[in-house]
């Protein structure tokens, strides 16, 4: 309760002389409209009249035959309608027909229970009185009694060495229950900042994980790639695709904006970026070839491809993260090594060496 | 059977079965205590039904489902009866949710009841919680209720996002991978949250596993918990009913549960499963087979998360770009942290409203008779204001598929999210309260001077007048009947100190109170009556001089 409701007048409604509550800000209008009581009940037409009331009686039987056929209908059409394996129009006609039974079988009962209430059952409104949640004064007392006498009973209050003990207990006894769930997943810091990609590691288109030619990518294509090798069925297979895959595009290399250190990371204007969004992880799969804009469809960050994929638009803070790469004897692309930096979403401590 | 349920006889079968129950469980008591209890009745009164209802579809649908979903990450090459996923690598849970759509009779009906149900589910008790709010049944003694109501609401969007995941098709591994992604954003801890729910590294193999024992079970089980929570109190406190003639604090006025809640009640239950089964039957609901399975390469564009999980979404999009900072090695999300606290702060301003008010108003006497929303203006302008913060940051979800449809410029679109979030919600408590006290007004004024009867009569000295006839007692009270509170200045206390909570007491009871409308009282509308009289006489005088 505040300080100051003690200074406000206290106005209690005669209603409540069971138990007077503050009332607060309220104002109450001594000259208030008086309650006329209930509105007048209205009789409807199936009181008044035996044929509406006999229309009513057989309106809520047809509802419930109806519910009836449906259901049959429904049971009929498990068996008429079956999945035939391969035959997809087979699938729609089962859930088709067979939902279309149940729902006849359903509105059926629950129109007809509620047109047989709304028509025949008595709509007089009954008014009952209600009490206050509070228990009554005598009732409180009875309950305060009550635990006194526990408290005196167990010496609660009066043995704190034992009380105390308790709640040193109660607190510490959870805890090995929260620990046992230490074991729910290994700590996975260090192979967060590593990937599948070691220096030499071929270049894969995904999914078919052929090895792609350096010749082969004209200007303005784009490839999703991934480390030759790495195969559905492998262990640790999503795993590893979670954080090496990367999207690569040829541009004029004259288009390029490269710092010196990352010269090198591309080859003839064929570059490399990590696909994983570095906002919370989606695949950023969309490239919009005249602004060489990456776009990530879950929440549109925006990258752009030929300045160092620098985030120009969306959530996202930092650039997606460079693979190297060069090419082999053979002319297909290799990476010069691993990423340099931790793929994918931040986390707390992704810049400590 | 049909002769003995009308009029059970001395020594029928009913009469019979009902001394045998009441001899073994005393059920005869506990019908007369609640066999002719009172239930107000009102269309907004059932969306909490829809909700109690929808979750009922979800337990029954979703154990049909439990009984053929095979929540196993192993990998598999699937062989079913879709062709174009013939030969493809998939986790079985995919697979086995594929054979539920295209192989089990029902099994693709009951995947689609069960999805809409969740979505229908979330709906009606978001609309349940918005007609508390806006009728302020959360008023003492129901403050406690509204907590677990809310409680429920989460755990409905916990439940509902636990079971999107299941299927471990392509779309909801998206939306895992932007949990995990997520996770990691938060500070100290974030790695090993994130490593402790995927078992190791996303994605894992235990993710569908661990979700389904939290989908079938734990949450499942706490809903129940807090459902029966909620119900019971419902029971202690009895429904609240509108405002109107002969509805009071002290008595409710309605129809007994036997037998008009019961049929009705009941009836509805089987109207609101018919609806989800019509609706089951005739629309598909995320056809995972059109995603393939999780890879976490592929994404489609345009991606969006069930409807109620949109609001996070959106969130982490209208995010402003560039906010993410180091503090020496270490990195802070602020990317991902601001609009986890914004929806945090958001949710915990929504949990303890109801005490907030109480604390301002300070009426400590319990209220069984709702508002009309005009009737508290600035209740519903708050209210107006958080359904327009959360409209806008649900439409933020929507970003990209607004602007391909209406062939807008994302960016623009996403800038200007970012400012209705901010500006919108003010407008709306504006524009609201306005509304409010403008209905507030008409309401005092018609009561006060009686309806327009459209009768124009011209008086002997030229003025052009409208008479109003008086309102009829029952259409009356209900304008004027409503709770009045004013404003309070900030007060010593018995010290003679002016706390600062005080100061804040006083400050908010301005916001709530300042222009409040008073309800018209019986003087008021007293005296304008006999002004009323008055010009009935005179045109009545008028009338007689011209014959």
């Amino acid at each position: 309760m505040s300080e100051d409701s003690k200074d406000l007048v206290k106005q209690v409604d005669s209603r409540y002389s069971e138990h007077e509550y503050e009332t607060g800000l309220r104002v109450i209008h001594e000259d208030a409209v008086k309650d006329p009581g209930l509105e007048p009940h209205r009789v409807r037409m199936t009181d008044k009249s035996v044929k509406h009331e006999k229309n009513a009686v057989r309106q809520v039987t047809l509802l419930f035959v109806i519910s009836m056929l449906g259901s049959a209908f429904a049971l009929y059409s498990y068996f008429a309608f079956p999945i035939v394996i391969g035959d997809m129009n087979s699938v729609r006609m089962n859930t088709l027909f067979l939902g279309l039974g149940i729902t006849l079988g359903l509105f059926g009962i629950g129109v007809g229970a509620v047109h047989w209430a709304k028509t025949l059952m008595p709509d007089n409104e009954v008014t009952e009185e209600r009490h206050l949640t509070r228990g009554s004064d005598e009732k409180r007392a009875a309950a305060i009694e009550i635990i006194n006498l526990a408290n005196q009973e167990s010496g609660f209050s009066r043995r704190k060495l034992i009380r105390r003990t308790l709640y040193g207990a109660l607190a510490l006894f959870p805890l090995p229950g929260l620990i046992i769930f230490g074991d729910l997943g290994p700590n996975v810091n260090d192979k967060l900042r590593h990937t599948a990609w070691k220096p030499g590691t071929r270049l894969a288109r995904d999914p078919n994980g052929r090895p792609i030619k350096a010749s082969d990518v004209t200007v303005g294509s784009v490839y999703h790639v991934v480390p030759e090798g790495l195969m559905p069925g492998d262990h640790g297979y999503l795993e590893e695709k979670a954080k090496a895959a990367v999207l690569l595009v040829r541009v004029d290399p004259s288009e390029l904006i490269e710092t010196e250190e990352r010269a090198s990371w591309s080859y003839q204007g064929i570059v490399a970026y990590s696909k994983i969004c570095t906002h919370v992880g989606c695949p950023v799969a969309l490239y919009e070839q005249h602004t060489h804009h990456l776009l990530c469809p879950c929440h549109q960050s925006t990258f752009d491809l030929v300045d160092g994929c620098k985030v120009v638009f969306g959530p996202a803070t930092r650039a997606l993260p460079q693979l190297p790469i060069t090419v082999d004897a053979e002319g297909y692309l290799i990476a010069q090594s691993d990423f340099n930096e931790p793929v994918g979403p931040s986390f707390w401590d992704r810049s400590v060496k | 059977m049909s002769n003995t349920s009308t009029t059970p006889k001395k020594n029928g079968f009913l009469a019979g079965t009902a001394n045998y129950v009441d001899e073994r469980v005393g059920v005869g008591g506990i019908l007369k205590e609640f066999g002719r209890k009172i239930f107000p009745d009102h269309w907004s009164f059932m969306l909490g039904e829809v909700a109690l209802y929808s979750f009922l579809v979800l337990l029954l649908s979703g154990t049909f489902l439990t009984f053929f979903f095979d929540p196993s990450m192993a990998e598999t090459i699937y062989e079913g009866s879709y062709a174009p996923l013939k030969g493809a690598h998939m986790s079985v849970a995919y697979s086995s949710s594929l054979d539920i759509s295209f192989e089990v009779r029902g099994g693709l009906l009951m995947r689609q009841v069960h999805h809409w149900s969740a979505l229908l589910f979330v709906a009606a008790a978001g609309l349940h919680m918005l007609r508390v709010f806006f009728t302020g049944a959360f008023r003492k003694p129901r403050e406690l209720n509204w907590v677990v109501g809310f409680v429920l609401f989460v755990l409905g969007m916990a439940a509902g996002f636990t079971g999107y995941s299941l299927p471990d098709d392509l779309l909801s591994g998206n939306g895992l991978r932007i949990i995990d992604g997520m996770m990691k954003g938060v500070p100290f801890v974030g790695t090993s949250i994130s490593a402790g729910l995927f078992g190791g590294e996303f994605p894992g193999t235990a993710i569908v596993g661990r979700l389904y024992s939290l989908h079938i079970m734990l949450v499942p089980a706490l809903i129940l918990v807090f459902l029966a929570l909620h119900l019971f109190m419902l029971v202690i406190h009895k429904h609240t009913h509108y405002s109107g003639p002969g509805k009071k604090d002290t008595n409710v006025v309605g129809y007994p549960l036997m037998p008009v809640y019961v049929a009705k009640a009941g009836g509805f239950f089987f109207i609101v499963f018919g609806a989800i089964m019509l609706i089951a039957t005739f629309f598909t609901i995320n056809p995972i087979w059109n995603y393939g399975g999780y890879d976490p390469s592929p994404v489609s564009a345009g991606t969006q998360p069930d409807w109620y999980i949109g609001w996070l979404d959106g969130a982490l999009r209208l995010a402003p770009t560039g906010i993410e900072f180091m503090i020496g090695d270490y990195t802070v999300s602020t990317n991902i942290l601001l609009p986890l606290v914004v929806s945090l702060v958001f949710l915990a301003i929504v949990a303890v409203y109801p005490f907030i008010e109480n604390w301002v108003t300070g009426d400590k006497r319990e209220h069984h008779v709702l508002d009309r929303p005009r009737n508290a203006p600035t209740r519903t302008a708050i209210g107006a204001a958080g359904v327009t913060f959360y409209a806008v940051l649900w439409a933020g979800a929507s970003t990209d598929l607004i602007a391909t449809n209406f062939k807008m410029s994302l960016n623009q679109v996403l800038v200007s999210m970012q400012i209705a979030l901010i500006v919108l919600p003010f407008v709306a408590f504006f524009v609201t309260k306005r509304i409010c006290l403008a209905l507030q007004r008409k309401d005092r004024e018609i009561a006060i001077h009686g309806r327009e009867s459209g009768r124009i009569v011209r008086l002997p000295h030229g003025e052009y007048i409208e008479v109003h006839e008086p309102l009829e007692p029952h259409d009356l009270y209900k304008l004027v009947d409503f709770k009045d509170y004013k404003p309070t200045l900030a007060r010593p206390n018995a010290q003679g100190k002016i706390t600062f909570s005080s100061r804040i007491r006083a400050s908010l009871s301005k916001f709530y109170f300042e222009d409040r409308i008073a309800p018209a009282t019986q003087t008021e509308i007293d005296e304008a009556a006999h002004h009323n009289h008055e010009i009935e006489a005179e045109v009545k005088k008028a009338i007689e001089a011209s014959k």
